[in-house]
This record gives C-alpha cells, sequence and structure tokens, in this order.
C-alpha cells in the first residue's frame, strides 16, 4: 500500500484534497442530470470523479441532495473519496430552488471560507406555504441575507426561467453556472463536451448552459428591492364623462395618499355593478373620511379610510353566481386563457368550468322578498336543492352553456333588487358601525376593525367557516376597547384566524387573549 | 414499465477483459454477477436496491445470451426460498432485496437454507437502507448472520472493492457451503465509480441439466434428525471452513503501518469515511496513505479471530468503527481479546455514537477523541477539524430556522392517489375520524399535510392485518389502506384472507395503480400492460371474489371524487358483515405520462386530431382561501400573489407541470368549493367539422361578447 509514496515521519503525504460538489434539489427537478453532467466534465478532464445520491425512487417532491467528489489521481493512484457532504467542508452548493439553498445553509453545508453557493432564486412553494387560509408564502429575504454572510460567493438568479427562456430545464441553466463561476478548474469546452455526451436535447441544453455561465459570469445580484415603488398616479381623465366624474370626486374629496386605494375601489365596483355603485362607494368613503378627520386621522396618514377604501370596495364586490357568470363569459378571459395555455392559430381550445350550485346560491339571486319566503319553507328548499345541487361541468365555448351563463350576468342590473345583496349590505352596515364606533374610543383599534374583512372570502362552507371567524374576531373588540396594545391584540387574532383552517390557532389566541388583562 | 430505463447502461455490461466500466454501483454489482457465471438471479424491488432489479430486466438481451435465468420474485421470501436450486445443484445463483426489511420477508427461507447448506454459490446481495435517506426503521442485517450462521460481506464502498467481493463472495460460499449475504449502503448502490472489467462467464452447470438430472440429498434436507446434524456441520465445519477461506484469501484488507501503538478496525463499508476522518485530523492523505493502522473488515460475519487478535497484539488501545446498534463486532472483538489474554483497550461506542450515521465528521470527533485518550501525541498540530457549527448558530442562518419549510416526498403531479384521499378527507368531514391503518407504498403520505390521515403502518401489505384487533361491535368501523404492490406481496392472503375468514367488519381500500409504484413503477400481477415475460392483467377484483370477499365496489377512475366519497360512504355504513373492499384503480401517472407522451406527441406530428388537458384557475374568481390546496397538494397547484392592491393573500394558480388528471376540478366540485377551476382541452390538428364548428361557436358567443362589451362603462 505504502509503496509508491514514501512515508514521512509526521503529517500526511499529501496536503491535497478533494473538490467537493453538494447538489441539493427536489426529486424530479434534474439532480442526477447535472451531477452526471459534473461527472463527465471532470472524468474528461482526466480527474477521477464520484457521485453519490439518496434518490427516494419515486417520490417527485421531497428534498433531496447529490453529491459529488473529484481529484486527480496522483503517481496511478485513485483518491479516496467521500459518500457524503460533510458541513464545513463543501466548496460548491448548488441549489434549485431558493429555499433549499436556506436548507443548504442550515445544514452547515455552505461556509464562508470555502464555499461558493450557485442558486436559483425561484420558489416551489411547500405544501405548508400553500396551505394555509392567508398569505403563509416564506420570505426569501432572510435567505439572500444569510447567504451573504454565509457563502463565500454566491451566484443568485431566476436560473428557472431562464431555463424556460432556453427552451430547456435548469438543471442545464446551474451547469452554466457551475462552470462560469471559474471554481472547478476546467475550460468551457470540457464542461460544454459532457453536455453533447448526455446525446440527450444537446441543443436546447447548451443554449440554456451558456446563458447560464453568462449570467453567472456577472457581478453578483442583490436581494430584490421590495416592492418600495410609488403606485401609479390616479388619472384625472379617462375620456368616458360618466368615469370622468367619478374621477373628479375622488381628485376633488380625498387627499392624495388616499386616491390611489380609492381608484382602485372605484375601478372594480364599476366593473363590478355600474358607475352608480362606484358612487355609492364614493358617498360613504366620504362619510368616513370626514369621521377619520374629526378623529385626527391625519396624523395617521389617514390610515382608517385608507383600510376602508380597500375593504369597503372588496365588500361591495362580493362573490356571488351573477359575478361568477360575468367573469366566465367574458371575451377577455377568452384571450387570456388562450395566452396562458399557450394555443397556437392552428389548434382549438374549449373551457369545461367545474361548478357546483345549491338552493343557497339559487335562493340568494331571488328577488328578496320571494328568496325569504323560500327560506321560510325548508322542507321545499331541500326537496328542490335535490334537483339543484349537483356538480355541473360547464362547456362556456359551447352556444347552448354560454347563453346560460350569459343570462345569470344578465341579472347583473337587478343585483341591488335581490336577497344575496341585502345580506351583504347589512354585513357591511354593521361592520363599518362597529367600526365607527371603536374610531370614537380607539382609532388604532378601529383601523385594525376593518382590515379583519380580509377573513371574509370563498364561497359555500369557506365563506360561511370565513364569516365565522370573522365573527369570532370582531366579538373580542368590546373587550379590548380601551385596554393597552388593543390593536395590536386584534391583528394577533386576526393572523391567528388565518393561520389554519380549522381555527385552532384563532381558539388559542383568544384563550390567551382571554387571561390577558387578568393581572 | 419500471420508472428508470437503463437500455444504454446495460450494454457496459458486455465489457470485456480489461476495459474499464464506469457506471452506478447496482450496474457494476450486476456486471460482477454475470463475471462470476451467475445462473439465476431473483429478487424484490425497494429502496436501495430497486434499480438492481430494474437492471437486470432491462438487461434481458445480455442474460440470455449468457443463458441467465431471472426472475422478479413475488417477495423477498419467494426469491431466498429460489436459491434452494443451488441446495443440491452446483448453480450459482444470486437474489436481491431491501434490508433489513426484506431479510425479515425472508427469514423462514433463510433459515432452512442456511441450516441445509448449498452446493453452489448463493449470494444474496442486500440493499442496506440504514441512515440518512432511508425509508424504513434502523435495524442490521448483522443479526441475521449470526443468528442463522450465513456469512456476511461488507466491501469498501468502491466498485473495484464491490465487484470483487461480488466474486469473493460466491467462492465462499461453494468453500463452506453456506450462503452469502452481501450488504451495501444506500450511497454505495448509487456511487459513480469505475472498474476494470473481466469477460462476463457463462455458467458451468445450467438450470436445464439440473431440471433433466434431478438429484436428491438428505442430509441437505431441513428435517430432524438431518437438522441436528446440520447444525454440528455449521459450528464443526463450514464456520472454521469460512474463517480458513477469509484468512487465505486476504478477503479482509491491512492498510497504513504494519506497526503501531494503536489501530482501527472497521466494517468495509465505512472505510471511506474514516479515511476523510483521517484526513481532517491530519493522519491520512486523499490517496489511501494511513499513518494508523487499519484493519478492514469486508466480511463482517464470521470473524477471523487470528486476523483480530494478530491486529490487536502489540497496540495499546484499538477502536472499532461499526456503525449501527448494537455493537455486535466490538463485542466479538472483546470476547477475542479478553480470551487470548491481550491487553489492548478496546474503544467503540464509547467515543462514537451508538446509532445514526457515521459520516466523516462525526467519525474526525470519535477518532480524535479515542485518539486523545490513548495517543494525543499523534494529534500533532491539529489542524482546526471543518466545522459549520459556528455559521449555523448565527443569526442569519438560525433565522432561518422558521423560514425554510419542511419539504418531505409526496404525491406526485396528477397521482391518482390524492382523489382518494381527498374523497377520504370528505367523509371525515362528514363522518368523523376513523381508525385508519396505513400500509407501505406511495399511498403513505396520506399521513403527510394536506392530508393528514393515518394512524399506524405495521409492513408490507399488512394495512389490512393491522385492522384485525378493531373487529368489535362499534359504531365506527376500521379502514385500513393497501397498495397493489403490497396486496400481491402478501395482503391478499394476511389481509383479505385473513379478514374472510375472521369476518371482519372493516372497510379495506385497495389502491391499485397498475404497478409496484413506490419501488419505481415495475410490473405486478394486475398490472394492465401486455408483457411476454409474465402474466400481468390478473384482476384484484377477481382474487378477492376468489377467496371469499362479497361487498367488493371497484372504481376505475380515482379521480372522481363524488364517486370515490360516496363508496367510501356506503362501505362505512354497510350492514353486511365481512370486509368490505374497495379497488380504487387508475394509473400510476408518472408511469402514464412516460407511457402517453411519446404517443401523444407522434400522433399530433402525424397530423392526428389529439387533444390535451391541462387545468387553469380562474384569479379573478379565487379568494385565496386555498382549501382547494388542502384537499389536493399537487406539486403543480400552487399560489401567487396578485398585482392588485385590493389583494392581500395569494390566489390560487396552476403552473405549467399540470398533466391535466382533473383532480382539483373534480375536488372543488365535490366539496362545493369554489368555480374558479376550469379545464382547458386544446385540440390539436382539428379536423374539418372542428374548425367549422368553432367558427359558428365564435361567431355567436362573440358577437354577444361584443354587445355586452359597447354596453359597459368601464375603466380599461
Amino acid at each position: 500500500m505504502n509503496a509508491v509514496m514514501p512515508l514521512t515521519p509526521v503529517g500526511p503525504a499529501t496536503f491535497d484534497r478533494p473538490l467537493s460538489i453538494a447538489i441539493l434539489a427536489m426529486g424530479g427537478q434534474g439532480g442526477g442530470v447535472l451531477t452526471d453532467w459534473i461527472v463527465a466534465a471532470a472524468e474528461h478532464a482526466g480527474w477521477i470523479a464520484q457521485s453519490t445520491s439518496v434518490p427516494g425512487v419515486a417520490q417527485r417532491t421531497g428534498a433531496t441532495i447529490y453529491y459529488v467528489e473529484m481529484l486527480p489521481p496522483r503517481d496511478g493512484r485513485h483518491p479516496v473519496l467521500s459518500l457524503m457532504p460533510t458541513p464545513g467542508d463543501v466548496d460548491v452548493v448548488a441549489a434549485a430552488e431558493f429555499m433549499e439553498a436556506g436548507r443548504a445553509m442550515l445544514r452547515g453545508f455552505i461556509t464562508p471560507d470555502r464555499t461558493t453557493l450557485i442558486a436559483s432564486t425561484h420558489r416551489s412553494l411547500a405544501v405548508s406555504e400553500k396551505g394555509k387560509p392567508g398569505d403563509g408564502i416564506a420570505s426569501s429575504e432572510p435567505v439572500f441575507e444569510a447567504s451573504d454572510f454565509a457563502a463565500r460567493h454566491a451566484i443568485q438568479f431566476d436560473m428557472q426561467a431562464l431555463a424556460e427562456r432556453n427552451g430547456s430545464v435548469i438543471s442545464a441553466v446551474m451547469f452554466g453556472a457551475l462552470a462560469g463561476s471559474g471554481v472547478l478548474p476546467f475550460p468551457r469546452e470540457t464542461f460544454e463536451a459532457a453536455i453533447r455526451e448526455g446525446g440527450k436535447g444537446v441543443e436546447p441544453s447548451l443554449r440554456a448552459f451558456g446563458a447560464g455561465f453568462e449570467r453567472a459570469s456577472r457581478p453578483a445580484e442583490t436581494a430584490p428591492a421590495p416592492d418600495a415603488e410609488a403606485p401609479p398616479p390616479v388619472p384625472t381623465s379617462v375620456g368616458v364623462p360618466q368615469l370622468d366624474g367619478l374621477l373628479v370626486r375622488i381628485h376633488g374629496e380625498f387627499p392624495e395618499t388616499l386616491r390611489p386605494m380609492l381608484f382602485a375601489g372605484v375601478k372594480r365596483l364599476t366593473d363590478y355593478q355600474d358607475v352608480a355603485y362606484a358612487g355609492e362607494y364614493l358617498d360613504r368613503m366620504r362619510d368616513l373620511l370626514a369621521l377619520d378627520r374629526r378623529q385626527g386621522g391625519e396624523a395617521a396618514g389617514h390610515a382608517f379610510t385608507d383600510a376602508a377604501a380597500k375593504y369597503l370596495a372588496v365588500a361591495m364586490a362580493y362573490d356571488d353566481v351573477i359575478r361568477v357568470a360575468d367573469l366566465k363569459t367574458r371575451a377577455s378571459r377568452f384571450e387570456r386563457i388562450d395566452k396562458e395555455i399557450g394555443k397556437r392559430d392552428d389548434q382549438l381550445l374549449y373551457m369545461t368550468e367545474f361548478m357546483h350550485p345549491r338552493m343557497e346560491e339559487v335562493i340568494g339571486t331571488m328577488p328578496k322578498g320571494l328568496g325569504l319566503w323560500f327560506e321560510r319553507k325548508p322542507g321545499l328548499v331541500r326537496l328542490l336543492d335535490r334537483a339543484v345541487n349537483r356538480g355541473r361541468r360547464v362547456k362556456t365555448g359551447h352556444v347552448g352553456w354560454f347563453l346560460s351563463l350569459n343570462c345569470v350576468a344578465a341579472l347583473r342590473p337587478a343585483r341591488r333588487l335581490l336577497l344575496r345583496h341585502a345580506r351583504e349590505m347589512q354585513h357591511i352596515e354593521a361592520w363599518l358601525a362597529l367600526a365607527t364606533r371603536t374610531a370614537e374610543q380607539d382609532y388604532a383599534l378601529a383601523v385594525e376593525v376593518l382590515h379583519c374583512r380580509r377573513l371574509v372570502k370563498g364561497y359555500s362552507d369557506t365563506h360561511a367557516r370565513g364569516e365565522a371567524k370573522f365573527d369570532h374576531v370582531l366579538a373580542a373588540v368590546p373587550s379590548l376597547l380601551g385596554k393597552p396594545d388593543s390593536a395590536g391584540w386584534l391583528r394577533r387574532l386576526r393572523t391567528a384566524a388565518l393561520a389554519d383552517e380549522a381555527g385552532e390557532a384563532l381558539a388559542g389566541a383568544l384563550m390567551t387573549l382571554e387571561h390577558a388583562f387578568e393581572a | 414499465m419500471a420508472e428508470r430505463s437503463f437500455a444504454r447502461e446495460v450494454e457496459d455490461l458486455r465489457l470485456g477483459e480489461g476495459e474499464i466500466f464506469r457506471g452506478e454501483g447496482i450496474l457494476a454489482i450486476t456486471k460482477a454477477l454475470l463475471q462470476s457465471g451467475v445462473s439465476y438471479v431473483g429478487g424484490y424491488q425497494g429502496s436501495p436496491i430497486s434499480h438492481l432489479m430494474d437492471v437486470l430486466a432491462d438487461a434481458k438481451d445480455v442474460l440470455d445470451e449468457l443463458g441467465v435465468h431471472f426472475e422478479s420474485s413475488a417477495s423477498e421470501a419467494a426469491a431466498a426460498a429460489s436459491l434452494s436450486a443451488s441446495v443440491m445443484y452446483p448453480l450459482r445463483g444470486a437474489v436481491t432485496w431491501k434490508s433489513t426489511a426484506g431479510t425479515n420477508v425472508a427469514s423462514d427461507a433463510l433459515t432452512n437454507l442456511a441450516s441445509g447448506g448449498v452446493t453452489g454459490g448463493a449470494l444474496i446481495i442486500l440493499g442496506e437502507d440504514y441512515g440518512e435517506g432511508s425509508s424504513i426503521p434502523q435495524e442490521r442485517s448483522h443479526a441475521f448472520a449470526m443468528k442463522s450462521q450465513l456469512w456476511l460481506l461488507d466491501p469498501r464502498p468502491n466498485l473495484e472493492s464491490i465487484v470483487k467481493s461480488v466474486e469473493d463472495g460466491f467462492e465462499l460460499s461453494e468453500a463452506t457451503n453456506t450462503p452469502v449475504m452481501l450488504q451495501v449502503r444506500i450511497r454505495a448502490c448509487h456511487v459513480h465509480g469505475q472498474f476494470v472489467a473481466k469477460d462476463n462467464r457463462k455458467p458451468a452447470f445450467t438450470i436445464r441439466e439440473a431440471l433433466e438430472n434431478p438429484q436428491r440429498d438428505l442430509n441437505r434436507i431441513v428435517l430432524p434428525p438431518a437438522s441436528m446434524l446440520q447444525d454440528r456441520q455449521k459450528l464443526e465445519q463450514r464456520w472454521p471452513a469460512a474463517v480458513d477461506f477469509i484468512k487465505r484469501r486476504r478477503l479482509n484488507e491491512f492498510f497504513g503501518p504494519d506497526a503501531g501503538e494503536i489501530g482501527i478496525v472497521m466494517q468495509g463499508g465505512m472505510y471511506n469515511s474514516v479515511m476523510r476522518g483521517l484526513q481532517y485530523l491530519g493522519l491520512a492523505d486523499a490517496y489511501g496513505d494511513s499513518k494508523i493502522p487499519l484493519y478492514v473488515l469486508n466480511v463482517t460475519y464470521p470473524l477471523a479471530d487470528d486476523e483480530v487478535a494478530d491486529f490487536c497484539r502489540d497496540k495499546r488501545a484499538v477502536l472499532v468503527v461499526e456503525e449501527g446498534h448494537p455493537e455486535y463486532i466490538e463485542q466479538a472483538i472483546g470476547t477475542v481479546l479478553r480470551r487470548r489474554g491481550i491487553a489492548a483497550t478496546l474503544a467503540g461506542k464509547d467515543v462514537l455514537p451508538l446509532g445514526g450515521d457515521y459520516t466523516a465528521a462525526v467519525l474526525s470527533k470519535g477518532i480524535g477523541a479515542f485518539l486523545e485518550q490513548n495517543a494525543p501525541h499523534l494529534l500533532g498540530n491539529r489542524p482546526p477539524l471543518p466545522s459549520a457549527d459556528a455559521i449555523v448558530a448565527a443569526a442569519p442562518v438560525q433565522k432561518l430556522v422558521e423560514i425554510v419549510p419542511p419539504r418531505p416526498a409526496g404525491f406526485c403531479i396528477g397521482c391518482p392517489e390524492r382523489p382518494i384521499f381527498a374523497a377520504m378527507k370528505l367523509v371525515e368531514k362528514e363522518l368523523g375520524a376513523h381508525q385508519i391503518s396505513a400500509d407501505i407504498g406511495c399511498h403513505l403520505f396520506s399521513i403527510l399535510p394536506p392530508f393528514n390521515l393515518g394512524g399506524t403502518t405495521m409492513g408490507y401489505g399488512l394495512g389490512p392485518a393491522s385492522a384485525s384487533a378493531f373487529n368489535v361491535e362499534a359504531g365506527k368501523k376500521p379502514i385500513s389502506i393497501m397498495g397493489d404492490g403490497g396486496f400481491w406481496h402478501n395482503g391478499l392472503s394476511s389481509g383479505v384472507g385473513n379478514a374472510v375468514f375472521n369476518k371482519q367488519n372493516q372497510v379495506i381500500m385497495v389502491v391499485d395503480n397498475y404497478y409496484s409504484s413506490a419501488t419505481g413503477g415495475q410490473d405486478i400481477m394486475s398490472s394492465r400492460a401486455d408483457s411476454d415475460r409474465r402474466s400481468t392483467n390478473n384482476p384484484i377484483a377477481r382474487a378477492v371474489r376468489g377467496i371469499g370477499a362479497k361487498w367488493v365496489r371497484e372504481i376505475d377512475r380515482t379521480y372522481d371524487v363524488a364517486k370515490m366519497r360516496d363508496t367510501l360512504k356506503a362501505a362505512l355504513t354497510s350492514k353486511e358483515e365481512g370486509p368490505k373492499i374497495i379497488i380504487a384503480s387508475s394509473e400510476c401517472m408518472l408511469n402514464k405520462q412516460r407511457r402517453v407522451k411519446p404517443q401523444f406527441n407522434k400522433a399530433v406530428k402525424e397530423g392526428k386530431r389529439s387533444v390535451k388537458q391541462r387545468f387553469g384557475v380562474d384569479e379573478d374568481i379565487c379568494t385565496g382561501d386555498h382549501a382547494c390546496i388542502r384537499l389536493s397538494g399537487c406539486p403543480s397547484l400552487s399560489v401567487k400573489h396578485l398585482d392588485d392592491p385590493l389583494r392581500d393573500d395569494p390566489v390560487a394558480a396552476i403552473d405549467n407541470n399540470c398533466v391535466g388528471c382533473g383532480n382539483c376540478g373534480e375536488v372543488a366540485e365535490a366539496a362545493v368549493l369554489c368555480p374558479s377551476f376550469y379545464r382547458a382541452d386544446v385540440i390539436y390538428n382539428p379536423t374539418r367539422l372542428d374548425r367549422w364548428m368553432a367558427r359558428l361557436r365564435g361567431a355567436v358567443i362573440g358577437s354577444i361578447q361584443r354587445r355586452r362589451n359597447a354596453r359597459r362603462v368601464v375603466f380599461s
């Protein structure tokens, strides 16, 4: 064994250490292909390369690690290479998704003395992020901050998008970025030869490789600035007299900082119902602004009116069958879907909608009096529900179905007379009344009351659940009045209500609140 | 049809004497089998040796040329039993499975095989599923070797050593009339490396010759009193013969200086990590030069006591590096030292962790502690060990603990099992939570979010059996789940047969996706593909009815969530006695896509009318509650933020990977969620009639839309 290398009395015979590359990817992202390319490039250069992985055989979405080590042979002897990465001893970490870069840091694979991080900044959301009833998307910002701290050098950009632009897959861009990073002492041709040897999709792969190579050679990209840009200015005229009337009111009756939100509200409501409806919105907003001013809201940047401008518009544009039918049958929607699906001119596209109407929706769409009459006849409703309550596949592109939906959409002018509208308006009145009453005693809490409208969303059961949570949270308002950090408490309750479907977090938060003011 | 095709790689199996083989561990093992003149090969798939089975299946031509018989066994027990061909005849046979799961299943046959002994070399290749990435409980195959007197090889994890071990294993088996197990760890199965090939060898004696000239030898049959004799033979002949062979053929290796005050004994599989650990301590280089004497056990059972004694005799202390627990080897070495009065201090699990992966970092720490106690001067000027502890502990990285989401493996895009569990969730909402006995297979992911279903998992095909005790009068019935793989592995008898016989009032959900999908999509008895070499298309329903099941419902499209829900509800509320069996069938989407995509592309290219389906979400209609995701979890169904100041929460969105399975639409419909989902049917190469109809529809719909737009007063 020791015949080739003469023994020196102290210390190892050579200080050569292998180059190590850890690839963090999700199953199905092509981490194996990238690994094979790296090995092929190293072998091309006359090095000895070893790769290992722990592939979940079929499980596509789990996080997984591929690991490569390489070193040239010495005096005809092959190196002894390790089968797994050692924290603090990894030269390159390639992360095929941004949170996986974060995971690599948590596992200690990225250290400032050694590691070049090559990470795609795109996100592929985990189930835990997607399933939250509110916004569960993890922020990428801390990963950028941590990589600034932990990596020797970081190459971070959206490799998925670059791959798509080049008609290829992310592994090709990552391979290009690895080559462009200059960590491996091989010329570009060696990498490209590895792709050519692979034999599959060579041209697109080479294109994506080149794009990645070029991008990695450029200076580092810092964290994208949070959306700080000011909203576009509100126009004073769009050339339609009725709409210009609304714009005149926005500009004339409201301070400048509130105008963008009011404009968004007015746009939504004219689209939802009509110009008069948007006018009603502005009437209410005018009153709310007056209240805001009386409570000295100017100092708080009219936070009360701003919140009301947003949530009143959302509340007034409640989701009903007329709205759904209207949106589903629009020409603009047909065009948008053609574009999204990527329909070519020589192809045809038909949509099938998955709808499930129930008697509740039918009654909601009846004139108020008739609807109330039906509601007093539960037996009859149950009977009729049997005929109505069924999943329906609606082919919007077929004339018959289109006409049916179009009829429902055509009920729009009559919406104000319908039972559902009356119910929604009652709900809005009660909510605004609470906010108004609260504003007179506790301005900050009143702003939070307005924000709680965010809890009401969805259709059918989901909508009922949202309203129940809304009621639950707002029921705490009287007990919060005049308490220290009352607004903070309501905000925390709202956040808890959005954390899970069953309302466990909310129940916990309410329990905490019960005991909070005991001492 | 297996997940991965090795059609290109198997060409490397033809490499001849002196050529360089470059590739993966499992492929190298296959090549080694062929170089050893193997007559028959069998096995059962499972990580990490699934691909070994796939390679063998894809290598049919090469195997045929050499006259090697290959069979995918029905279970590990079947594979082990097939080695009985080597009992009476000089036939070399090899089988493979995942260990310890498969070894548990096979142990009945192994016990008998080991007792009677073999004439031809019998090799069992164990994919040792231990450590990070493992999918089973952390146990060791070593115990099986000890209890049955089987020899256990654990070669150094490089292709050259693994290949040599396969060849040595056959010879050792023949020299000692004992089956030999060869364990290869997860990473070694997938390691890419190289070795110098030899020519393949045709078996000297063929199965056909054996079949046509039957032999029997009563002494090899496990019946008393022969079994008593066999036990004596094990102890008095086979064991000493094995130790002699191991020493004579130097199966174990020594590295580093001949003499030294301390030394390290290790399992072969630990070699690379030990070397890296030593390198970190400044006691070895990257090319295998060690400053410390190393004794590498490529055979971990039995030990060659003399070798152990010789290695330890002149040393002050010896460290045993043995992954997994308990420390069988360390105990055995302790016995050798004590019996022979050797004074060397024995270290092992006192400085190394009792369980878990022995990574280079773990080993450098453990070896460091060992040296500190026994030979501190060797540590020299102590180069700093690589460590990321300070970095990981720093605030910017610690902040990520809260941010980085867990990402366990889950159902694939379009998986037909997802709607089954969505339906189960809907039933749960109606009838309350149930006792659910889960099983091994992809469907086990139902235990994870977003479904959070399933209470136990006892073993492959044992879902229904593990609900057996819940057979009493009660307001609810237990539910059990098993896959088609588990069903044919043993679930038909241990699950369905058992439930019929004992009149169990349970609901058995058989998830039939046409393949043994979790292990990579191998065909099984009920697979729908036609195969020349195997009998497929044997329906599960016929099997369960055949053994007496009465209440059997078949759902041939699992994506029909409403039907799925109603059937499950009917099963749970049925008054009939005996098991209620639902067979929910839809093809594994991963396999289906692999099968259908090329066909579709070909049809489109040929100008044939073809329809491609994809799903989408109307973002104006979606309110961002994400109930759909909580009932689906499809990787293709995600959420995104809209550029709309009136929106707080992200809305659902479907990405380009959607395969149009329809689950999200069916779930939205069955659960009455919301009308945001739509399916887009794109017609490629429309016919003349298609185009004419489209023009007509477009004209009518377009004119209505134009009229509506004209009447509307909105901001553009």
